[in-house]
Protein backbone atom coordinates (compact mmCIF):
# COMPACT_ATOMS: atom_id res chain seq x y z
CA UNK A 1 0.00 0.00 0.00
CA UNK A 2 1.33 3.23 -0.36
CA UNK A 3 1.78 5.66 2.37
CA UNK A 4 2.52 9.37 2.30
CA UNK A 5 4.09 10.02 5.66
CA UNK A 6 6.22 13.80 6.44
CA UNK A 7 9.33 12.74 8.40
CA UNK A 8 11.00 15.32 10.21
CA UNK A 9 9.87 17.95 7.67
CA UNK A 10 10.02 15.88 4.62
CA UNK A 11 7.71 14.49 2.79
CA UNK A 12 7.67 10.51 1.88
CA UNK A 13 6.10 8.63 -0.52
CA UNK A 14 6.77 4.51 -0.33
CA UNK A 15 5.40 1.68 -0.87
CA UNK A 16 4.59 -0.48 2.31
CA UNK A 17 3.10 -3.86 3.34
CA UNK A 18 0.07 -3.09 5.96
CA UNK A 19 1.75 -4.90 8.57
CA UNK A 20 4.74 -2.76 8.39
CA UNK A 21 5.35 -1.43 11.76
CA UNK A 22 5.93 2.19 12.03
CA UNK A 23 9.43 1.86 13.71
CA UNK A 24 10.73 -0.37 10.86
CA UNK A 25 9.62 1.69 8.17
CA UNK A 26 11.58 4.57 10.07
CA UNK A 27 14.75 2.23 10.25
CA UNK A 28 14.69 -0.10 7.20
CA UNK A 29 12.87 2.25 5.10
CA UNK A 30 14.02 5.90 5.87
CA UNK A 31 16.97 4.88 7.25
CA UNK A 32 16.68 6.55 10.15
CA UNK A 33 18.33 4.55 13.43
CA UNK A 34 17.92 7.17 16.58
CA UNK A 35 14.13 4.95 17.58
CA UNK A 36 15.61 1.48 19.11
CA UNK A 37 13.26 -1.75 19.42
CA UNK A 38 13.67 -2.32 22.63
CA UNK A 39 11.16 -4.60 24.49
CA UNK A 40 8.70 -4.71 21.00
CA UNK A 41 5.37 -4.97 23.30
CA UNK A 42 4.67 -1.27 24.33
CA UNK A 43 6.69 -1.33 27.44
CA UNK A 44 9.96 0.40 27.23
CA UNK A 45 9.80 3.43 24.81
CA UNK A 46 12.73 2.98 23.15
CA UNK A 47 11.00 3.42 19.90
CA UNK A 48 9.12 6.36 20.86
CA UNK A 49 8.61 9.32 18.57
CA UNK A 50 6.69 12.39 17.57
CA UNK A 51 3.30 11.72 15.36
CA UNK A 52 0.85 14.42 14.54
CA UNK A 53 -2.20 14.39 12.24
CA UNK A 54 -3.43 16.35 9.51
CA UNK A 55 -4.69 19.07 10.89
CA UNK A 56 -3.38 19.32 14.54
CA UNK A 57 -1.48 22.41 16.23
CA UNK A 58 2.18 21.62 18.10
CA UNK A 59 4.91 19.37 17.40
CA UNK A 60 2.59 16.27 17.75
CA UNK A 61 1.98 13.42 20.38
CA UNK A 62 4.35 10.96 21.93
CA UNK A 63 3.61 7.50 20.61
CA UNK A 64 5.20 4.23 20.52
CA UNK A 65 6.22 3.12 17.18
CA UNK A 66 6.68 -0.46 17.54
CA UNK A 67 3.00 -0.44 17.98
CA UNK A 68 1.36 1.97 15.48
CA UNK A 69 1.92 0.34 11.75
CA UNK A 70 3.02 2.45 9.08
CA UNK A 71 -0.16 2.51 7.07
CA UNK A 72 -1.98 4.24 10.38
CA UNK A 73 0.80 7.01 9.69
CA UNK A 74 -0.30 7.69 6.70
CA UNK A 75 -0.90 11.79 5.96
CA UNK A 76 0.42 12.27 9.48
CA UNK A 77 3.67 14.05 10.15
CA UNK A 78 6.44 12.09 11.91
CA UNK A 79 9.09 13.16 14.06
CA UNK A 80 12.09 11.47 15.09
CA UNK A 81 15.27 11.97 17.26
CA UNK A 82 16.70 13.38 14.42
CA UNK A 83 14.25 15.30 13.58
CA UNK A 84 14.90 17.90 16.79
CA UNK A 85 17.30 20.13 15.91
CA UNK A 86 19.71 20.85 12.61
CA UNK A 87 22.55 18.71 11.72
CA UNK A 88 25.26 19.44 14.41
CA UNK A 89 22.77 21.23 16.69
CA UNK A 90 21.33 19.86 19.74
CA UNK A 91 17.34 20.34 20.68
CA UNK A 92 17.02 21.88 24.24
CA UNK A 93 16.16 18.75 25.44
CA UNK A 94 19.56 16.45 23.90
CA UNK A 95 21.47 19.52 25.65
CA UNK A 96 20.15 19.16 28.86
CA UNK A 97 20.61 15.47 28.32
CA UNK A 98 24.11 16.41 27.61
CA UNK A 99 24.54 18.70 30.17
CA UNK A 100 23.01 16.28 33.06
CA UNK A 101 24.49 13.45 32.47
CA UNK A 102 20.82 11.73 32.03
CA UNK A 103 22.45 8.97 29.43
CA UNK A 104 24.82 6.21 30.15
CA UNK A 105 24.54 3.24 27.59
CA UNK A 106 22.02 5.67 25.63
CA UNK A 107 19.78 3.28 24.04
CA UNK A 108 17.40 4.41 25.75
CA UNK A 109 17.89 7.91 25.56
CA UNK A 110 16.09 8.86 21.79
CA UNK A 111 12.60 7.65 22.94
CA UNK A 112 13.57 9.60 26.45
CA UNK A 113 14.11 12.45 24.67
CA UNK A 114 11.07 12.22 22.36
CA UNK A 115 9.01 11.32 25.40
CA UNK A 116 10.37 14.38 27.40
CA UNK A 117 10.18 16.80 24.02
CA UNK A 118 6.65 15.91 23.99
CA UNK A 119 5.80 16.02 27.82
CA UNK A 120 6.84 19.75 27.85
CA UNK A 121 4.98 20.82 24.77
CA UNK A 122 1.88 19.64 26.93
CA UNK A 123 3.24 21.02 29.98
CA UNK A 124 6.18 23.50 29.97
CA UNK A 125 6.37 23.64 33.45
CA UNK A 126 6.50 19.97 35.24
CA UNK A 127 6.92 19.27 38.44
CA UNK A 128 9.63 16.26 39.71
CA UNK A 129 6.40 14.18 40.22
CA UNK A 130 4.97 15.47 36.88
CA UNK A 131 7.77 14.41 35.20
CA UNK A 132 8.20 11.14 36.75
CA UNK A 133 4.84 10.02 35.29
CA UNK A 134 5.21 11.90 32.47
CA UNK A 135 8.24 9.29 31.71
CA UNK A 136 6.81 6.02 33.07
CA UNK A 137 6.48 4.80 29.60
CA UNK A 138 9.95 4.84 29.17
CA UNK A 139 12.51 2.31 30.79
CA UNK A 140 16.53 3.11 31.18
CA UNK A 141 18.26 -0.06 32.56
CA UNK A 142 21.50 1.73 33.25
CA UNK A 143 21.67 5.53 34.71
CA UNK A 144 18.49 5.16 36.49
CA UNK A 145 15.76 7.73 36.72
CA UNK A 146 17.43 11.14 38.52
CA UNK A 147 19.48 12.55 36.29
CA UNK A 148 17.05 12.09 33.28
CA UNK A 149 14.52 13.88 35.40
CA UNK A 150 16.68 16.68 36.27
CA UNK A 151 17.57 16.33 32.95
CA UNK A 152 14.27 17.57 31.67
CA UNK A 153 13.58 19.44 34.68
CA UNK A 154 16.34 21.83 33.48
CA UNK A 155 15.05 22.01 29.94
CA UNK A 156 11.64 23.05 31.46
CA UNK A 157 13.67 25.54 33.06
CA UNK A 158 15.26 27.03 30.86
CA UNK A 159 12.19 27.48 28.80
CA UNK A 160 13.71 26.86 25.61
CA UNK A 161 12.20 23.43 25.32
CA UNK A 162 8.53 24.45 24.48
CA UNK A 163 9.72 27.65 22.64
CA UNK A 164 12.10 25.46 20.79
CA UNK A 165 9.42 23.10 19.71
CA UNK A 166 7.01 25.47 18.94
CA UNK A 167 9.53 26.93 16.69
CA UNK A 168 10.07 23.62 15.10
CA UNK A 169 6.57 23.20 14.57
CA UNK A 170 6.09 26.00 12.41
CA UNK A 171 9.67 25.09 10.30
CA UNK A 172 7.36 22.00 10.07
CA UNK A 173 4.49 23.78 8.66
CA UNK A 174 6.48 26.46 6.47
CA UNK A 175 8.05 23.51 4.97
CA UNK A 176 4.89 21.74 4.23
CA UNK A 177 3.39 24.16 2.65
CA UNK A 178 6.38 25.10 0.56
CA UNK A 179 6.95 28.10 1.68
CA UNK B 1 7.96 -9.15 16.10
CA UNK B 2 5.47 -8.99 13.07
CA UNK B 3 2.34 -9.59 12.73
CA UNK B 4 0.96 -11.85 10.24
CA UNK B 5 0.17 -10.62 6.80
CA UNK B 6 -3.12 -8.70 6.21
CA UNK B 7 -5.26 -6.73 3.87
CA UNK B 8 -5.70 -3.29 5.66
CA UNK B 9 -8.85 -1.12 4.90
CA UNK B 10 -9.21 2.64 5.77
CA UNK B 11 -12.79 3.02 6.44
CA UNK B 12 -14.34 5.89 5.10
CA UNK B 13 -17.41 5.87 7.71
CA UNK B 14 -18.82 4.01 10.20
CA UNK B 15 -21.56 2.59 7.66
CA UNK B 16 -18.47 1.93 5.38
CA UNK B 17 -17.21 -0.15 8.18
CA UNK B 18 -19.78 -1.80 8.90
CA UNK B 19 -20.74 -2.62 4.89
CA UNK B 20 -16.88 -4.32 5.33
CA UNK B 21 -17.36 -6.19 8.36
CA UNK B 22 -20.86 -7.94 6.82
CA UNK B 23 -18.60 -8.62 3.71
CA UNK B 24 -15.24 -9.93 4.87
CA UNK B 25 -17.29 -11.43 8.39
CA UNK B 26 -14.60 -13.25 10.47
CA UNK B 27 -11.62 -12.70 8.46
CA UNK B 28 -11.99 -8.94 9.65
CA UNK B 29 -11.06 -6.77 12.96
CA UNK B 30 -11.74 -3.57 13.77
CA UNK B 31 -8.50 -1.12 13.96
CA UNK B 32 -9.08 2.10 15.61
CA UNK B 33 -5.77 3.09 18.21
CA UNK B 34 -4.07 -0.64 17.74
CA UNK B 35 -2.88 -0.58 21.70
CA UNK B 36 -4.70 -3.98 22.59
CA UNK B 37 -5.30 -5.51 19.10
CA UNK B 38 -1.17 -4.81 17.56
CA UNK B 39 0.60 -6.36 20.51
CA UNK B 40 -1.59 -9.45 19.99
CA UNK B 41 -1.35 -9.77 16.19
CA UNK B 42 2.35 -9.17 16.77
CA UNK B 43 2.28 -12.34 19.59
CA UNK B 44 0.33 -14.15 16.42
CA UNK B 45 -2.63 -14.60 18.91
CA UNK B 46 -4.56 -12.91 16.15
CA UNK B 47 -4.52 -13.45 12.57
CA UNK B 48 -7.12 -11.43 10.80
CA UNK B 49 -7.07 -11.44 7.52
CA UNK B 50 -8.26 -7.81 7.12
CA UNK B 51 -7.72 -5.01 9.26
CA UNK B 52 -10.63 -2.03 8.78
CA UNK B 53 -9.02 0.71 10.01
CA UNK B 54 -11.94 3.04 11.80
CA UNK B 55 -9.44 5.28 14.24
CA UNK B 56 -9.84 8.33 12.15
CA UNK B 57 -13.24 8.39 11.64
CA UNK B 58 -14.01 11.97 13.10
CA UNK B 59 -17.88 10.66 13.88
CA UNK B 60 -16.41 8.07 16.05
CA UNK B 61 -14.36 10.64 18.36
CA UNK B 62 -15.37 13.57 20.52
CA UNK B 63 -16.90 13.91 23.86
CA UNK B 64 -20.21 15.82 24.52
CA UNK B 65 -23.02 16.44 26.87
CA UNK B 66 -26.67 14.53 25.71
CA UNK B 67 -28.79 15.16 29.01
CA UNK B 68 -27.80 13.20 31.91
CA UNK B 69 -25.73 11.47 29.70
CA UNK B 70 -22.32 11.90 28.34
CA UNK B 71 -21.14 10.48 25.50
CA UNK B 72 -17.93 9.56 24.15
CA UNK B 73 -17.07 8.71 20.92
CA UNK B 74 -15.20 5.25 20.56
CA UNK B 75 -12.50 6.10 18.76
CA UNK B 76 -11.73 8.85 21.22
CA UNK B 77 -8.24 8.22 22.93
CA UNK B 78 -7.48 7.45 26.68
CA UNK B 79 -5.53 11.24 26.67
CA UNK B 80 -8.31 13.60 25.35
CA UNK B 81 -10.60 12.06 27.43
CA UNK B 82 -8.57 12.47 30.55
CA UNK B 83 -8.19 15.90 29.61
CA UNK B 84 -11.66 16.70 28.50
CA UNK B 85 -12.78 19.74 30.97
CA UNK B 86 -16.26 17.94 30.55
CA UNK B 87 -15.45 14.51 32.13
CA UNK B 88 -13.29 15.76 34.45
CA UNK B 89 -16.07 18.24 36.19
CA UNK B 90 -18.90 15.61 35.56
CA UNK B 91 -17.38 12.13 35.63
CA UNK B 92 -13.97 12.52 37.34
CA UNK B 93 -13.84 8.79 37.90
CA UNK B 94 -14.04 7.99 34.10
CA UNK B 95 -11.39 10.94 33.61
CA UNK B 96 -9.31 9.94 36.44
CA UNK B 97 -9.48 5.99 34.66
CA UNK B 98 -8.61 6.77 31.63
CA UNK B 99 -5.19 8.51 33.01
CA UNK B 100 -4.48 5.19 34.23
CA UNK B 101 -4.21 2.93 31.68
CA UNK B 102 -0.77 2.08 30.50
CA UNK B 103 1.43 5.51 29.85
CA UNK B 104 1.33 8.48 28.30
CA UNK B 105 2.47 7.21 24.88
CA UNK B 106 0.08 4.45 25.26
CA UNK B 107 -3.37 6.92 26.42
CA UNK B 108 -1.73 9.11 23.00
CA UNK B 109 -3.48 5.98 20.36
CA UNK B 110 -5.25 3.68 22.93
CA UNK B 111 -9.27 4.49 22.55
CA UNK B 112 -12.04 3.94 25.09
CA UNK B 113 -13.82 1.59 22.56
CA UNK B 114 -11.08 -0.44 22.36
CA UNK B 115 -10.47 -1.11 25.47
CA UNK B 116 -14.12 -1.62 26.23
CA UNK B 117 -14.11 -4.40 23.41
CA UNK B 118 -10.81 -6.03 24.29
CA UNK B 119 -12.79 -6.33 27.88
CA UNK B 120 -9.37 -7.40 29.38
CA UNK B 121 -11.07 -8.12 33.38
CA UNK B 122 -7.54 -6.09 34.93
CA UNK B 123 -8.12 -3.27 32.69
CA UNK B 124 -9.25 -0.01 33.68
CA UNK B 125 -11.58 1.55 31.68
CA UNK B 126 -14.32 -1.73 31.85
CA UNK B 127 -13.85 -1.53 35.81
CA UNK B 128 -14.52 2.26 35.65
CA UNK B 129 -17.89 1.71 33.09
CA UNK B 130 -19.41 -0.84 35.25
CA UNK B 131 -18.72 1.23 38.82
CA UNK B 132 -20.32 4.12 36.70
CA UNK B 133 -23.18 2.59 35.79
CA UNK B 134 -22.36 3.53 32.25
CA UNK B 135 -23.68 1.58 28.95
CA UNK B 136 -22.41 0.85 25.08
CA UNK B 137 -23.82 2.49 22.29
CA UNK B 138 -23.49 -0.62 19.67
CA UNK B 139 -24.39 -0.27 15.46
CA UNK B 140 -24.41 -2.95 13.48
CA UNK B 141 -26.79 -3.88 10.38
CA UNK B 142 -29.67 -3.99 11.84
CA UNK B 143 -29.57 -1.13 14.15
CA UNK B 144 -28.82 0.32 17.07
CA UNK B 145 -28.94 -1.15 21.03
CA UNK B 146 -27.17 0.34 24.01
CA UNK B 147 -25.93 -2.30 26.65
CA UNK B 148 -26.03 -1.62 30.26
CA UNK B 149 -22.22 -1.98 31.30
CA UNK B 150 -23.06 -4.57 33.52
CA UNK B 151 -24.54 -7.17 30.69
CA UNK B 152 -21.50 -5.99 28.31
CA UNK B 153 -18.65 -7.99 29.83
CA UNK B 154 -19.58 -11.66 29.13
CA UNK B 155 -16.90 -13.41 29.82
CA UNK B 156 -12.66 -13.72 29.82
CA UNK B 157 -12.11 -11.24 26.85
CA UNK B 158 -16.03 -11.71 25.78
CA UNK B 159 -18.05 -8.43 25.29
CA UNK B 160 -21.75 -9.10 24.07
CA UNK B 161 -20.70 -6.90 20.86
CA UNK B 162 -22.07 -9.29 17.73
CA UNK B 163 -20.31 -10.41 14.70
CA UNK B 164 -20.80 -7.37 12.06
CA UNK B 165 -21.07 -4.84 15.35
CA UNK B 166 -19.16 -1.74 16.20
CA UNK B 167 -18.89 0.45 19.33
CA UNK B 168 -20.44 3.67 18.56
CA UNK B 169 -19.91 5.31 21.76
CA UNK B 170 -19.73 5.19 25.49
CA UNK B 171 -22.30 7.18 27.41
CA UNK B 172 -21.82 7.22 31.57
CA UNK B 173 -24.18 9.54 33.73
CA UNK B 174 -23.11 13.10 34.93
CA UNK B 175 -22.43 12.69 38.00
CA UNK B 176 -20.79 16.44 39.33
CA UNK B 177 -19.59 16.32 42.87
CA UNK B 178 -20.37 12.54 43.31
CA UNK B 179 -17.90 10.89 45.90
CA UNK B 180 -15.61 8.35 44.16
CA UNK B 181 -12.14 6.51 45.09
CA UNK B 182 -10.22 4.89 42.91
CA UNK B 183 -7.46 2.10 43.77
CA UNK B 184 -5.15 0.08 41.86
CA UNK B 185 -2.87 -2.46 42.74
CA UNK B 186 0.01 -2.76 40.08
CA UNK B 187 3.63 -4.18 40.56
CA UNK B 188 5.50 -2.14 37.82
CA UNK B 189 4.58 1.20 36.37
CA UNK B 190 2.04 0.95 33.34
CA UNK B 191 1.14 -2.54 34.28
CA UNK B 192 -2.51 -4.07 34.59
CA UNK B 193 -4.02 -4.08 37.74
CA UNK B 194 -3.26 -7.01 39.95
CA UNK B 195 -6.67 -5.79 41.53
CA UNK B 196 -8.49 -2.80 41.06
CA UNK B 197 -11.04 -1.42 42.91
CA UNK B 198 -13.44 1.79 41.88
CA UNK B 199 -16.62 3.44 43.94
CA UNK B 200 -19.06 5.99 43.33
CA UNK B 201 -21.97 6.56 45.31
CA UNK B 202 -22.54 3.18 46.62
CA UNK B 203 -21.43 1.27 43.59
CA UNK B 204 -18.45 -0.68 43.62
CA UNK B 205 -16.85 -2.35 40.78
CA UNK B 206 -13.68 -4.68 41.07
CA UNK B 207 -11.16 -5.71 38.37
CA UNK B 208 -9.26 -8.74 38.20
CA UNK B 209 -11.21 -10.60 40.34
CA UNK B 210 -12.85 -13.23 37.39
CA UNK B 211 -13.09 -13.34 34.06
CA UNK B 212 -15.19 -9.89 33.56
CA UNK B 213 -15.18 -7.04 36.01
CA UNK B 214 -17.64 -7.06 38.35
CA UNK B 215 -19.73 -5.80 40.82
CA UNK B 216 -18.92 -5.88 44.44
CA UNK B 217 -22.70 -6.77 45.37
CA UNK B 218 -22.24 -7.82 49.09
CA UNK B 219 -20.79 -4.37 50.54
CA UNK B 220 -22.57 -2.83 48.32
CA UNK B 221 -25.81 -3.93 50.00
CA UNK B 222 -24.30 -3.47 53.41
CA UNK B 223 -23.07 0.33 52.43
CA UNK B 224 -26.90 0.54 51.96
CA UNK B 225 -28.03 -0.88 54.93
CA UNK B 226 -25.53 1.38 56.97
CA UNK B 227 -22.35 -0.63 57.18
CA UNK B 228 -19.29 1.41 57.24
CA UNK B 229 -16.69 1.55 54.53
CA UNK B 230 -14.31 -1.01 56.18
CA UNK B 231 -17.59 -3.19 57.39
CA UNK B 232 -18.51 -3.10 53.97
CA UNK B 233 -15.08 -3.84 52.21
CA UNK B 234 -14.76 -7.12 54.37
CA UNK B 235 -17.34 -8.29 51.92
CA UNK B 236 -15.74 -7.18 48.98
CA UNK B 237 -14.31 -10.92 47.70
CA UNK B 238 -17.58 -12.59 48.43
CA UNK B 239 -18.73 -14.53 45.52
CA UNK B 240 -15.60 -13.63 43.57
CA UNK B 241 -13.66 -16.31 41.37
CA UNK B 242 -10.48 -14.36 40.88
CA UNK B 243 -7.76 -16.35 38.56
CA UNK B 244 -4.47 -17.15 39.84
CA UNK B 245 -1.08 -16.45 38.48
CA UNK B 246 2.20 -15.49 38.61
CA UNK B 247 1.21 -12.12 40.43
CA UNK B 248 -1.05 -13.50 42.95
CA UNK B 249 -2.74 -16.37 44.28
CA UNK B 250 -7.17 -16.37 44.82
CA UNK B 251 -6.31 -15.81 48.22
CA UNK B 252 -4.28 -12.78 47.93
CA UNK B 253 -6.10 -11.64 45.23
CA UNK B 254 -9.46 -11.53 47.86
CA UNK B 255 -7.39 -9.97 50.39
CA UNK B 256 -6.67 -7.05 47.75
CA UNK B 257 -10.46 -6.85 46.63
CA UNK B 258 -10.98 -6.11 50.52
CA UNK B 259 -7.87 -3.72 51.18
CA UNK B 260 -8.42 -1.43 47.62
CA UNK B 261 -12.35 -1.89 48.03
CA UNK B 262 -11.98 0.26 51.93
CA UNK B 263 -9.13 2.23 50.47
CA UNK B 264 -11.74 3.63 47.49
CA UNK B 265 -14.97 3.84 49.93
CA UNK B 266 -12.35 5.74 52.38
CA UNK B 267 -11.13 7.85 49.55
CA UNK B 268 -14.53 8.91 48.78
CA UNK B 269 -15.46 12.68 49.52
Amino acid sequence: MQVEITVNGQQRTDDVEPRLLLVHYLREVCGLRAANVGCDTTSCGACTVLMKGAGEGGGGTSVKSCTVLAVQANGRQVTTAEGLAPAGELHPVQAAFRQEHGLQCGFCTPGMVMAAVGLLSENPDPTEAEVREGLEGNFCRCTGYHNIVRAVLAAAASGSGAAEDRDGAAEQERAEVGA
Amino acid sequence: MIPAPFDYVAAESATHALDLLDSLGDDAKLLAGGHSLLPMMKLRLATPAVLIDIGRLTELIGIRADGDDLVIGAATPHAAVAASDLVRADAPLLAHSAAQVGDPQIRHRGTIGGSLAHADPAADLPMALVALGGRVDLVGQGGTRSVAADDFFTGFFETSLEPGELIASVRVPRHPGAAWGYQKFVRRANDWAIVGAAAINGRIALANMGPTPLRARAAEQALAEGASAAEAADLAAEGTEPGEDVHADRDYRRHLARVLTRRALEQRT
